[in-house]
């Protein structure tokens, strides 16, 4: 849940000694993931919440060094994996390269398109929205580089079945998530204990709201992929929803295509992902709007997540980010 | 500010789903899709806020809350994170997990529930459990709601019996209470808006999380740093003859500066602090609460699970007292073999001996042979590698260990360090 603040709250309650906290915890667990694990890995997607995480792995590992083109020297513990649905936003991907290349670190694909050669994942139709294939393809990137632990900038306000789960959240050997089943995590006694074939999922910005995350984003000046600020973009209007024009989502009959000035909340599958009208052109901006805001980011962005209000668990039980 | 993590506790229908949902409502935290969604299920009726809170499809169907769902709101001057903590008592681990992080709880308190008649009203055992988990696990605030106020007759003489037999539980079980409230969450009443009766001038519920302070660890007392990872640094070794690492954990209590000398247990080497790192730069000093990464000024043998702490200041011990809330559907016995983990370290340990088995109605120790899933006893640990352990109620990271069954990997117990026994047994429960 978005914490939403009437405007006349502004910036108090969010200040330093807050987002300072926020930071040590998430720290702590990344280093917690380093040393507990043998084959870990972080999930980028070139998303802003993985931004995040990145910035804080950045932090958490090397050492600031304004002469180094990412800003930070040293190197990671682990590799970058994405799983490339092949319906990315192209401006992501060149992002996702172009970082990935600056500073220098190792970048695990893998592709959805893959799994449909093998035949692991079929499509019902040509241009049914992958988002939810990437399971298939995220849990073969697992098993095919035995990773067994995997870095993801989820948070617990986006979702009711997120704000359950724990920050070090078991998978069994089938990748399955049971929250029945939770282990009970206590203090930062951390019980990472596996079996092999086993992994777990770990969530350092569990304990963040989207306000938070566009506020370290304005305080540390990451970067991000340009379309998560105001910009011009061909949209059709659809069930409330602003859908981009793509070639995987084209107008549908009687559909006018208009361009608005638009931004990005969040940035997935091009067959899911709607923006929403803002002038916000930079994070001071978005701090401003996310503080006044009234409809929810999965809610605002998120076609898929509307068809039932458990999707989000039932995807996380089969495996789900 | 610091925001508060708190935790809320009460029995099923207690109206606790209800009471967050009012404090997210209220805050403005609910936004419109979600309340959207809300509506449309009520069909017409008065929107049911626990929904919220009801996050996994099983407990929508059965209606109560079965794990632990963490919130945010933000007011003017604070933001606040709330643990959801299911009631229902075979989910009681999970209100252990919600209470070891939390700097309060709200304990609920269904008035209907009650035998008003009664001159010593008596209390259910949910809130004596409740009460007496937050206690042992140290949430230093403790803060009753009684709820369901709008649902008694003459609610000012009700709510006056109430307080007055939690305060005598409260006493006799040594509780830190800030605030006894009266609330109702369905309407509303002194959860964020003051409570318009005659009977009632202290505060609402919200102005009493907005003045509650946070656990802070101590600064003023010797270095205690578990080392959580061992990093090579690449930068620090021209010239020192060695390859340097950087020992990063974080600091249970006490302060470090450049030059400090400091001994690692368990191999008693002592070294100076040449260098400080934290979040990707070079510090000077640091302090309780930061994570910090130390390089020393020769080359010692250290690893994960080891400690460093100021010279001296470490007792070691194979053998100690401890209370264990038990977590698991397997009981506990006397000699069987666990995982135990301590700081960063990871050993085996065994329980010696299950001393008592707390009474939670009489809080008075009971003989036990083992401890079933919920109860909470004194046990005497064993564990294989000295441990630098001292009581909980001095230190929460050198007093605190989790034990996980070796066999299915669970985490079964919440394991706190005692004091030596030195007082005598009427101090205990």
């Amino acid at each position: 849940m978005n914490a939403a603040v009437k405007p006349e709250h502004l910036i108090q309650a969010v200040d330093n000694a807050h987002l300072d906290a926020l930071e040590e915890e998430a720290i702590f667990i990344l280093r917690e993931v380093a040393a507990s694990f043998e084959r870990p890995a972080l999930l980028f997607s070139g998303g802003k919440d993985s931004c995040v995480v990145l910035r804080l792995a950045e932090k958490a590992f090397k050492l600031r060094d304004p002469a180094h083109p990412s800003g930070y020297k040293g190197s990671l513990p682990f590799p970058l994996v994405h799983i490339d649905t092949g319906h990315n936003f192209p401006e992501v991907i060149g992002f996702r390269d172009q970082r990935v290349a600056e500073m220098q670190e190792r970048l695990v694909v893998g592709h959805l398109e893959d799994s449909m050669a093998r035949g692991t994942i079929r499509l019902a139709h040509p241009l049914e929205s992958r988002n939810g294939h990437q399971t298939v393809t995220l849990l073969e990137t697992i098993e095919e580089h035995r990773f067994d632990a995997l870095i993801g900038g989820a948070r617990r306000d986006e979702e009711k079945a997120r704000a359950k789960e724990r920050i070090f959240s078991h998978r069994d050997s089938f990748g399955q998530w049971q929250p029945k089943e939770q282990r009970p995590e206590l203090w930062q006694l951390y019980n990472t204990r596996i079996r092999p074939g086993e992994h777990f999922r770990c969530f350092p910005i569990s304990n963040w709201t989207e306000l938070d995350v566009w506020l370290y984003i304005q305080r540390e000046a990451i970067p991000l992929p340009p379309m998560y600020y105001a910009h011009e973009r061909q949209v059709m209007r659809r069930k409330g929803l602003l859908v981009p024009l793509t070639e995987v989502t084209p107008a549908l009959e009687g559909e006018t295509v208009e361009t608005v000035q638009v931004r990005f909340r969040t940035v997935g599958d091009m067959t899911c992902t709607c923006p929403v009208q803002s002038p916000a052109a930079n994070a001071a901006e978005v701090v401003a709007e996310t503080l006044t805001v009234t409809v929810s980011e999965r809610g605002a962005t998120r076609m898929d997540d509307r068809t039932s209000e458990a999707s989000m668990e039932k995807r996380k039980k089969e495996g789900y980010f | 500010m610091q925001a508060l993590r708190f935790l809320t506790a009460g029995s099923v229908d207690d109206g606790k789903s209800t009471l967050i949902g009012r404090l997210l409502f209220d805050s403005q935290a609910i936004l419109a899709d979600q309340l959207d969604v809300l509506e449309r299920r009520a069909a017409g009726n008065p929107v049911d806020l626990s929904l919220l809170t009801d996050g996994l499809e099983a407990e929508r169907e059965q209606g109560i809350t079965i794990d632990v769902a963490y919130r945010y709101f933000a007011t003017k001057t604070r933001k606040f994170i709330i643990a959801d903590a299911p009631g229902h008592e075979q989910y009681t681990r999970n209100m252990v997990t919600a209470a070891a992080g939390s700097d309060a709880a709200v304990v609920l308190v269904d008035i209907t529930k009650l035998d008003l008649t009664q001159q010593d009203v008596p209390l259910l055992p949910q809130t004596r459990r409740h009460s007496l988990l937050a206690q042992l696990l140290r949430v230093p605030s403790i803060v009753f709601a009684i709820n369901k106020i709008d649902a008694v007759d003459a609610p000012g003489e009700a709510f006056a019996k109430v307080r007055r037999a939690l305060e005598a539980f409260a006493r006799a079980a040594g509780l830190n209470v800030a605030a006894t409230v009266p609330v109702s969450a369905l309407r509303g009443d002194n959860v964020t808006q003051p409570l318009a009766a005659p009977w009632w001038n202290g505060p609402s519920l919200l102005q009493v999380l907005e003045g509650l302070p946070t656990t802070q660890e101590r600064s003023d007392a010797p270095l205690s740093l578990p080392v959580q990872y061992v990093q090579k640094d690449a930068y620090q070794s021209e010239g020192a003859g060695f390859q340097p690492r950087v020992l990063w954990g974080r600091v249970a209590h006490g302060a470090v500066k450049v030059g400090d000398e400091v001994e690692v247990q368990p191999s008693r080497q002592r070294a100076r602090v040449a260098a400080l790192r934290r979040a990707a730069v070079e510090v000077d000093s640091g302090s309780a609460g930061q994570s910090l990464g130390l390089i020393l000024d020769r080359q010692l043998d250290v690893s994960r699970g080891d400690w460093i702490l100021s010279p001296g200041s470490a007792a070691p011990q194979t053998r100690f007292p401890a209370t264990l809330a038990w977590l698991d559907t397997e009981p506990a016995r006397a000699g069987r073999k666990y995982w135990v983990r301590h700081g960063n370290r990871w050993v085996q340990a065994r329980i010696t001996a299950i001393d008592s088995v707390l009474d939670i109605h009489s809080l008075q120790p009971l003989d036990a042979h083992e401890l079933a899933v919920n109860a909470i006893g004194r046990v005497q640990m064993e564990v294989q590698h000295e441990l630098p352990v001292e009581p909980f109620e001095f230190n929460r990271v050198g007093g605190a260990l989790i034990v996980v069954d070796p066999a299915s990997h669970r985490t079964s117990g919440a394991l706190l360090v005692d004091a030596p026994v030195a007082e005598p047994a009427a101090e205990d429960w």
